[in-house]
């Protein structure tokens, strides 16, 4: 059987649900193992974080280099693992720092490379939602080996235990890659909620919150929910660029989306209508984002959010 | 200091986009200069404008480089407009549906026969959307990449230093010249062009040049499509007024969907 590369993904100094659910797209492709790379002396302690998904080895590489040069150096020794054991595909988290490893990887080793695939089958093909989700694509990549990003929260990861076996590979970094240095990093602010990309339910809040985002908030830590806006709302400084959904923000897929008091503008639908369930409340019943809702409720959001949110509350008991 | 923006014609993100034999029919959509690209030419008039200026006379020159169709000129001559000084477009005909892969090598030969000292792109386009770009050419080229950038400032003694901000977080980087930068959206406000910067854009030089001029070959996509369908257009569903009961309506619809 053949051997598939995943690029573990963490935050902090643990692996994500994103580490399970691209070795479960990998397991389709042949036997999967999950590159971890570390600073010196942290790699066991990483990899043991790595415990969940059909994963059958863990690669170790270790070297401060990923911290001080950042994606061409990570990019670098993993070009280098993958010259070295030829993996017959390398999936990738497609966030900035997978697309950016996924781009560098792909110069380095002369290999096709798809980004944001939302499902990958044995034999490589991936599945693409382009144009705002309006366009499914199918696509393989026919030279070298296929690099693709899978974006976070697409495939149902089989969450099942693994206790795969651990390896220590050397860390192989050209100078090229040492060439922009971090001198500083600061990890997101998290505020207990969910990641946004992440999130199995994401509430949203737009122009109709003027400024206010209580409601909405309250709403979606009732849910469990991440927070998103739309551009309207950022513009206005309401709530942080980084929570921003849509064409030039974050593009979500949630089993639950609610928008509150967003109109849905093409730039925002482009974010968020793969989402599973939609749901929309605005107090004007001509909001186009009405048209693609599974449940609207023509209302003021005021009103509505603190009813449901005792609701959910109420029945939760 | 030499600054070179590279910049992407693309469909007007309002227009409805359609896939013909794989890859994007470009040919029945208004096109406009992509968006993200506007910040990436206002960050390098800013550098230029801090630091000497790039008027006739002036220590700095910006130059526009992109690769499309003998139509992107419209989205070149945007750029020029807002003040670039010159611009270098590569069109040829075996570079349709070309992959990302092909257009950074494109660029890259580009970049490295000007001999820039920095280059600045969006952070994506709004067609792709695969953000891949910038990091090719800093790994084609053996440039620094200081990418996704929020805050840039230069030393033209040959340095520079950013903030990089994404999902993972803020650091701040620097590199020596060359380097590859990539700006965010918000880093700046866009400016739009002048009456003057229009007509001057006109008398502006966009040297246009084919892949044999460029000096490299053509490289086919290396990723194929198999096929590309439109998703069935999402139906709307149930529609209620709030009465005073439309949370409990909500919450009972949720409820339904075992989404709570």
């Amino acid at each position: 059987m053949s051997n598939v590369f995943i690029l573990a993904d963490f935050s902090g100094d643990k692996a994500t649900k994103t580490t399970a659910e691209l070795a479960t797209a990998a397991a389709r492709i042949g036997a999967v193992t999950a590159v971890v790379l570390a600073g010196n002396g942290k790699g066991a302690a990483l990899a043991a974080t790595v415990n969940q998904g059909p994963i059958a080895n863990i690669l170790v590489v270790e070297s401060d280099d990923f911290a001080q040069f950042g994606v061409a150096a990570c990019a670098d020794a993993l070009a280098n693992l993958i010259k070295e054991k030829s993996p017959s595909a390398v999936l990738i988290a497609s966030h900035a720092f997978g697309k950016e490893v996924a781009a560098r990887v792909a110069v380095l080793t002369d290999s096709g490379i798809i980004t944001d695939a939302v499902d990958v089958t044995a034999d490589g093909t991936a599945t693409q939602l382009v144009f705002g989700g309006s366009t499914t694509v199918h696509s393989k990549v026919s030279h070298g080996t296929p690099i693709i990003t899978v974006r976070p929260n697409s495939v149902e990861a089989d969450l099942s235990d693994t206790s795969a076996a651990i390896e220590n590979a050397t860390a192989n970094i050209g100078d090229a890659a040492k060439k922009s240095k971090v001198s500083s990093s600061q990890p997101p602010v998290k505020g207990g909620r969910p990641e946004l990309t992440e999130a199995n339910i994401v509430v949203s809040g737009g122009r109709g919150t003027n400024g206010d985002f209580a409601a909405v908030e309250k709403f979606a830590d009732e849910l469990g929910a991440a927070v998103g806006a739309s551009r309207a709302a950022t513009d206005a400084g309401w709530y942080p660029h980084s929570h921003q959904v849509g064409q030039t923000g974050k593009t979500v897929s949630p089993q639950l989306y609610v928008a509150c008091g967003i109109s849905g503008a093409i730039q925002h639908r482009a974010g968020m209508q793969t989402s599973k369930t939609i749901v929309v409340v605005n107090k004007d019943p001509e909001a186009p984002l009405f048209d693609i809702a599974d449940f609207g409720v023509i209302g003021d959001l005021f009103n509505v959010l603190p009813q449901a949110t005792d609701g959910i509350h109420a029945k939760k008991g | 200091m030499k600054i070179a923006v590279c910049v992407k014609q693309v469909p007007d993100s309002w227009a409805e986009k359609k896939m013909v034999n794989g890859v994007l029919d470009r040919e029945n959509v208004d096109a406009v200069l992509n968006d993200l690209d506007e910040y990436a030419v206002e960050e390098a008039l800013r550098i230029a404008e801090a630091h000497g200026g790039n008027e006739d006379g002036g220590a700095n020159t910006v130059t526009v480089i992109s690769m499309g169709p003998d139509r992107a000129t419209e989205a070149v001559r945007k750029a020029l407009s807002m003040g670039a000084n010159d611009a270098i477009l590569v069109t040829d005909s075996a570079l349709a549906g070309a992959d990302a892969l092909a257009t950074s090598a494109v660029l890259s030969k580009v970049i490295s026969d000007g001999g820039y000292d920095i280059v600045i792109c969006g952070t994506e386009s709004t067609d792709a959307r695969m953000s891949v770009v910038p990091a090719m050419i800093s790994a084609r080229l053996g440039w620094a990449q200081l990418t996704f950038a929020s805050k840039v400032s230069v030393d033209p003694a040959g340095s520079v230093s950013i903030t990089r901000v994404t999902e993972a977080g803020v650091d701040e980087m620097s590199a020596a010249f060359p380097c590859v930068i990539s700006v965010v959206e918000k880093i700046n406000e866009p400016r739009y062009p002048s009456f003057k910067g229009i007509m001057a854009a006109k008398k502006k030089t966009i040297e246009q040049k084919d892949l044999a001029a460029v000096g490299v070959s053509g490289q086919s996509a290396w990723s194929q499509v198999n096929d590309a369908t439109p998703r069935p257009a999402r139906a709307a569903g149930i529609k209620v007024t709030d009465e005073g009961s439309g949370g409990s309506a909500l919450v009972d619809f949720l409820a339904e969907k075992k989404l709570i």
